[in-house]
């Protein structure tokens, strides 16, 4: 379940990657994440929209607060692009595979700083990538 | 976009990152401390991250550069004031910045550097205190 405060922001530049960010930071924060599992969302918000940007060709994140059925607060935040998929899932999410300049961290790292993962993709249609966090 | 000060004290450039730093403001502030590190003859650089909330990384990245790139210049590099949950989600994340040098707060830092016999700013801030 989302809730009606969630923000959509378009990635085309660096600072929106600083705007996912700090999004992602005032929704955990409002979710009463520990600083620890803040820290560690925003962390991977910031490498997901870097992705989006630098290889998806720019894109868009949607930031929301959930509740699961039990009533715990997380957040949640979507990744979308139109870009050029990833042909080889499993190659992308090997720790220090990289396709560019990178150092292979951005995906598998975000993964593992999150508890849900999902990840969606097509050649030459585009990619969205869901996190979410849910607090402890 | 910003750019990060570089403020200089004797022969030790310190950097504060007060910002939430973005990709181009990172590769901007590498090339401004390699041609300052140059240009002032410094022998030490303090990187100040007291005030980061999240280390990613690209940022984790420019820390290593940074050390590596101003070695390469005769200079040492030491990371100061990082968070505990900066730190927890470094190693998380899969970075462990083993070439970095890191000392709790700057006080530490400018003690590292003294110890290493690199800055006699270090050693003169010292004597002051």
């Amino acid at each position: 379940m989302t809730t009606s405060d969630d923000v959509e922001i378009p990635i085309a530049t660096g600072d929106d990657v600083v705007r996912v960010r700090q999004a992602t930071r005032t929704a955990a924060g409002a979710a009463r994440l520990s600083l620890v599992d803040q820290t560690k969302v925003v962390t991977a918000a910031s490498e997901l929209a870097r992705n989006t940007l630098v290889y998806g060709g720019g894109g868009e994140a949607l930031v929301s607060q959930v509740t699961d059925e039990r009533g715990r607060a997380g957040v949640r935040i979507v990744f979308r692009d139109e870009g050029p998929g990833i042909a080889d899932v499993d190659l992308a999410l090997t720790d220090g595979w990289t396709s560019g300049q990178g150092l292979g961290l951005g995906l598998t790292g975000a993964r593992r700083l999150v508890d849900a993962f999902d990840l969606e993709t097509a050649v030459g249609q585009g990619t969205t990538i869901t996190v979410t966090k849910w607090r402890r | 976009m910003d750019r990060v000060p570089v403020l200089k004290i004797g022969d030790i450039l310190l950097v504060s990152i007060q910002i939430d730093l973005q990709d181009q403001s990172v590769l901007a502030l590498q090339e401004d401390l390699a041609e300052r590190i140059v240009s002032t003859g410094a022998r030490g650089v303090i990187i100040d991250i007291t005030a980061v909330e999240i280390v990613d990384s690209f940022i984790g990245r420019m820390f290593a550069t940074i050390a590596s790139m101003s070695r390469l210049l005769d200079a040492e590099t030491v990371v100061v004031g990082m968070r505990p949950a900066v730190a927890i989600t470094l190693v998380e994340l899969g970075l462990s910045l083993g070439g970095v040098r890191t000392a709790l707060d700057l006080e530490k830092g400018l003690a590292l550097l003294n110890a290493d016999g690199v800055s006699q700013t270090a050693r003169a801030l010292r004597d002051i205190r």
